[in-house]
């Protein structure tokens, strides 16, 4: 299998995540790509928490992310990474040519940012970025829950 | 020792629903405040739990043992300079029990109510 989702989250690992998109996707482990949380045991064991022991939950720096993420995308179960901003997945996406896609499914209200989705707040600086991105030939979409329509990016950004 | 304030942390619109219900019951008002994660991300549900919360003591009630709500409240209990305590798997009965044993300490007051709300649950037919 494969990596099934990239997710752009600011929740990172929550209910959707774990539930909403695990569940169907029957999920056996979930890449967290943050600098901060990838340094700090404390916050990982607060990630953890959240998630069925089934699930292994691997928590990355963006350097190691790219040396690894090869091989999570040929790892023989189905996996979800996730970034909780969009300077992570811009990082990640130029280090690594292979990832190809990136679901926004979460960015949410902040000084600074307008409402485009329900549950998708941006910069006019971010929702360049999310463009740029896509011209480089990544398939970037909003969609919170597996049962929602994928929003192309010309129509949030 | 000043009271305790009770702050719920849920999904949707669960807190303010047990708020309602536990002021139905007891007629007790202001003990306990609700507030949803509803639209926040992390830093906005934090802005939330700060305005709740107040300079405390609070104990935080969350709906789950993980997730959005549980990882703001406990980034929040550690970080946010107040006297405060985190139970998990918030019900009725935790929150009937704790609005009538508010003069004791965040940290009792949690074990009181994980005790409270474990009691709760039951299975008929046993």
């Amino acid at each position: 299998m494969t990596l099934a989702l990239y997710r752009i989250d600011d929740r990172l690992i929550h209910g959707q995540v774990v539930v909403g998109w695990g569940q169907p996707l029957d999920v056996s482990f979930i890449v967290l790509v943050d600098d901060e949380v990838s340094s700090s045991d404390w916050e990982q064991d607060l990630y953890r928490m959240g998630v069925p022991p089934q699930i292994e939950v691997i928590f990355a720096s963006v350097e190691k992310a790219a040396e690894l993420l090869p091989a999570w995308d040929t790892d023989s179960r189905v996996g979800i990474l996730l970034v909780g901003d969009i300077d992570t997945a811009v990082a990640l996406a130029a280090r690594v040519p292979q990832v190809k896609r990136f679901n926004v499914g979460g960015v949410h209200h902040r000084t600074g940012r307008k409402e485009r989705l329900r549950f998708v707040y941006l910069t006019d600086d971010e929702a360049t970025k999310l463009r740029q991105l896509a011209a480089r030939g990544v398939d970037v979409t909003a969609q919170d829950v597996p049962t929602a329509r994928a929003v192309p990016v010309a129509e949030f950004t | 020792m000043s009271e305790l304030r009770g702050v719920i942390v849920s999904h949707a619109a669960v807190a303010q629903a047990l708020v309602a219900a536990v002021t139905a019951i007891t007629g007790i008002e202001g003990a306990l405040t609700g507030i949803s994660n509803e639209g926040c991300g992390t830093e906005e549900l934090g802005e939330r739990l700060r305005e709740a919360v107040g300079v405390g003591p609070a104990v935080l009630f969350v709906d789950l043992p993980g997730g959005s709500c549980f990882t703001s409240s406990a980034r929040y209990a550690k970080r946010g300079g107040a006297d405060i305590a985190v139970v998990t798997g918030v019900n009725l009965a935790m929150l009937l029990d704790f609005v009538f044993n508010r003069d004791i300490s965040p940290v009792d007051a949690a074990r009181r109510a994980l005790d409270a709300g474990a009691k709760a649950i039951r299975v008929t037919p046993a």
